[in-house]
């Protein structure tokens, strides 16, 4: 950077003394994050506000860390930014004042600290709670299998969703969930063969589908439309095409798809079943 | 008092007296001069990085924007399974305590060797040897690897991963792994054993002090990822279920005992480079280090707190104790905080000049920083869950380990490249190299934030244009084509320090350890006389007598007697 400057500058923030092209960066910068930010949800920090009563949860309190992580940010980049552009060196032979330590003041910056996480701590103990929550009655059950490189959904009455491998061509359509909105949904998630992760973006939520492991947790949509979900562990060859959707429905319409589905499978008419269907399945 | 059975440091006569010095190519192969090793492991790691920058370079080509088909799905996953072990296993680790470590911690302590020198030439020839092990899989039918650094069963299982590619890599992680075991015990015993005169634990320089709490968490990590290896070999080759739910073994099992190696190893990357700007932050800014003692037992706590938070990398496995492990992730906030403030302590009221060690080391501050905020929010289940394996964990871990192995990294080498070559590295190019560095790693990972709060998965190999990620994607290829051009500058700035040299002298930098009292290079057993050591800084204390601050040098005189103009 510039070598040795002339006279000390009494402010050294003062965007006024500076060069017009140094100003120039500035207001480039300050504009430039001001568009991005506002570009991507300014309000939540650039995540969905969430679909689910679980996500909710955790947008509340990925906010508050988002806030309290920029406070602390700033805080620390002060400090730096002051120390770099205050004690520059401007005499070569200068030899400041040689201090080692300050006990009080590193007691100070070790124990606000550790309030800081109890806080943090808390936070999450109690969000973590309530997104993990599992009701004894569930609206409905729906049994998810992840398998190289698709998914199938399960309901009761012997219903399914399973479309073809849109990998290997079979078919051409992602597998829809259909899930009532401001009813629990209980998830029973398993994998067919390696490690997936069963991921919405708009549920702020993902989980692991693992063999020889079955997670349970509830999902409660807050509005209707799709949502688009994502194999998000990477699981082979394919996984960038592991996809699905999730369509909010209200309660009655759900009553009615699962209602005529039933029908349809009693009738021989449904869905086909995979020759790996769910009662082959574990654990 | 301190010192066991000490070898002799000064070398009779002439240094390369009784030892048959050869030159050239043999020189290189039969040394064990922890210098020469120390160079070798340097070099090496160095190209590892430039080969693994390079396939990060393929890995951003093919997402600059949706439906791209630079890569297939079957090469670009084996590019992004290379470019993560190259990185992690040989180039963030072995540069540390393979070639910094080597150079730097005998010269540290005042010791003319390593403690094992053949044992440390052994350590060399093994992650050479497990390096090219690795690299060979891009060659062989079948090719590389293809399931990420992590290699989580069963994925990695003999049938989703035939061939030779996945043995070639884990033989190689077994050669590195002993060179690695093999270079902590040495690093170990030479801190415990060849300390000159005078040169206590708490006056050993706090790069020493990071090498050996590293040490000692690769004694306690890297034997779980050999037993691990070994289990995934059998797997695949001797018929055994080890990670086979239908053999009754436990696929979960390889991700248990991998992050209780993969996170102590975390730290492993972490503490040397924390080491490196430790040194380079007070000696720029011509103060002592602030709080040398907390320094101290922040990096014991960080080191005893990482074997105990593996769990967090498995929190939507929905098979840990969450707020355990939680807890235990942001309790590490507490010592690197400490650290942090450590830092700007060393800095204020001082004198900084920003020579090139110092630019890098203060670009290591803000960009650690940013990672380091965004692991807190990590380190919470519910946040985790939203963002784990998108690119948001991509950005947090590539700004931790960009702002330590490569800013911190680049900050040592230019610090210590004088002292091993004679010959200072010229300042402008360093410049250059220096803000292309910071504005390419800025544009690289800073939008990676926004495309994983979006919902963008790592390790995908193409997306739907549909999505809206492909303008941040495309900024963020720019950045990593910005700091492909920035490794040019650095080759460049090696080339013309040997084309155009600028004699370095002893102590160019004016600092503070041991290793700025010997010649520069050193000669062949490192010292011909030990200046005294009374203080953590005995060459600062040589050169500024009038700001000594260390014990006198006879017990019992005072202070002011030794001449220490307090």
């Amino acid at each position: 950077m510039s070598s040795a400057k002339p006279a000390r500058r009494r402010f050294p923030f003062s965007i006024a003394a500076l060069p017009w092209w140094k100003q120039g960066i500035v207001g480039a910068g300050v504009l430039g994050a001001t568009a991005i930010l506002s570009g991507c949800r300014l309000s939540t920090f650039g995540q969905d506000p969430g679909a689910t009563t679980q996500a909710t949860h955790e947008s509340h309190i990925f906010q508050g860390f988002v806030v309290a992580g920029i406070a602390v940010g700033i805080l620390v980049f002060a400090l730096i930014a002051w120390s770099i552009i205050r004690y520059r060196r401007r005499d070569p032979d200068a030899i400041p004042k040689q201090f080692f330590e300050h006990i009080p003041l590193e007691l100070v910056y070790t124990i606000v600290p550790i309030l800081i996480v109890v806080v943090l701590f808390t936070a999450t103990v109690v969000t973590e709670d309530k997104v993990d929550a599992i009701t004894p009655h569930p609206y409905v059950t729906v049994d998810i299998y992840a398998y190289q490189w698709g998914w199938q959904f399960y309901y009761p009455h012997n219903v399914s969703v399973v479309s073809g491998n849109v990998v290997l061509g079979q078919d051409s359509t992602y597998p829809t969930m259909v899930l009532p909105v401001g009813k629990t949904t209980q998830i029973e998630l398993r994998s067919r063969d390696v490690v997936h992760g069963f991921y919405v973006r708009d549920f702020n939520f993902s989980r692991y589908a693992q063999p020889g492991v079955l997670n349970t947790f509830d999902l409660t949509v807050n509005r209707p439309g799709y949502f688009v979900g994502q194999c998000t562990q990477f699981c082979g060859l394919h996984h960038d095409q592991m996809l699905f959707r999730v369509e909010g429905v209200s309660p009655a319409a759900f009553d009615t798809w699962l209602a005529d589905k039933a029908a349809a499978t009693a009738s021989g008419g449904g869905t086909t079943t995979p020759s790996h269907g769910a009662g082959a399945a574990y654990p | 008092m301190t010192t066991v059975a000490h070898p002799p440091v000064a070398v009779h006569g002439d240094a390369h007296g009784d030892h048959a010095e050869v030159s050239g190519i043999l020189k290189w192969l039969t040394s064990t001069d922890h210098k020469v090793i120390g160079m070798s492991y340097t070099i090496t790691s160095v190209a590892i990085f430039l080969i693994a920058g390079l396939l990060a370079l393929g890995i951003r080509a093919q997402l600059a924007h949706p439906g791209n088909t630079f890569l297939s799905a079957q090469q670009f996953n084996e590019l992004f399974t290379m470019h993560g072990s190259l990185m992690l296993y040989l180039f963030a680790g072995p540069f540390a305590f393979g070639g910094l470590a080597n150079l730097v911690v005998p010269l540290q302590v005042g010791a003319p060797d390593m403690a094992f020198p053949r044992l440390n030439a052994l350590s060399y020839w093994l992650y050479l040897g497990g390096s090219v092990t690795m690299l060979s899989g891009f060659f062989v039918a079948g090719g590389a690897a293809a399931f990420g650094w992590v290699a989580y069963a069963p994925l990695s299982d003999a049938v989703n991963s035939p061939g030779a590619g996945p043995d070639l890599w884990i033989l190689s992680l077994v050669l590195t792994g002993f060179s690695a075991i093999f270079t902590a015990v040495n690093l170990v015993t030479t801190i415990f054993c060849l300390r000159a005169p005078g040169m206590t634990m708490f006056r050993m320089p706090i790069f020493t002090w990071n090498m050996f709490i590293t040490a000692l968490l690769i004694l306690i990590a890297f034997p779980v990822l050999f037993s691990a290896m070994v289990m995934l070999f059998a797997d695949r080759h001797l018929g055994t279920h080890v990670y086979t739910v239908a053999g009754g073994g436990s696929p979960l099992l390889w991700q248990n005992l991998f992050w209780f190696f993969g996170h102590p190893e975390v730290y492993i990357l972490a503490l040397p480079y924390f080491g490196i700007v430790t040194e380079v932050l007070p000696v720029f800014s011509r103060k002592p280090l602030f709080g040398y003692k907390g320094m101290i037992f922040a990096t014991i706590s960080i080191a005893a707190l990482s074997t105990g938070v593996w769990a967090h990398h498995m929190f939507t496995t929905g098979t840990v104790l969450l707020p355990f492990f939680s807890g235990m992730s942001y309790l590490i906030a507490v010592p690197t905080g400490i650290k942090f403030f450590n830092w700007i302590g060393s800095m204020w009221r001082g004198q900084i000049a920003f020579r090139a060690p110092m630019l890098f080391a203060i670009g290591f501050l803000i960009t650690f920083l940013m990672g380091g905020i965004t692991g807190i929010m990590l380190a919470s289940p519910p946040i985790d869950f939203a963002t784990h394996d998108t690119y948001f964990v991509v950005a947090h871990f590539h700004q931790v380990l960009f702002g330590s192995a490569v800013f911190a990294g680049f900050a040592g080498l230019y610090y210590w490249y004088p002292k091993f070559t004679g010959r200072m590295p010229h300042e402008k190019p360093a410049h250059l190299q220096f803000w292309l560095t910071f504005i390419g790693v800025s544009l690289t990972f800073i939008p990676q934030y926004a495309l994983g709060l979006d919902g963008m998965p790592r390790r995908i190999a193409d997306y739907a244009s549909n999505t809206g990620w492909g303008p941040l994607n495309m900024v963020s290829s720019i950045g990593a084509a910005i700091l492909g051009l920035s490794m040019l500058v650095m080759l460049y700035n090696f080339w013309i320090s040997w084309a155009r040299p600028i004699p370095a002298g002893d102590n160019p930098w004016d600092a503070h350890t041991l290793e700025w009292s010997t010649t520069s290079p050193p000669p062949h057993h490192n010292y011909y006389s030990i200046p005294p050591i009374r203080s953590e800084r005995p060459t600062w204390d040589l050169n500024h007598p009038e700001a000594f601050h260390g014990a006198p040098a006879v017990p019992g005189r005072a202070r002011e007697e030794v001449g220490a103009g307090v």
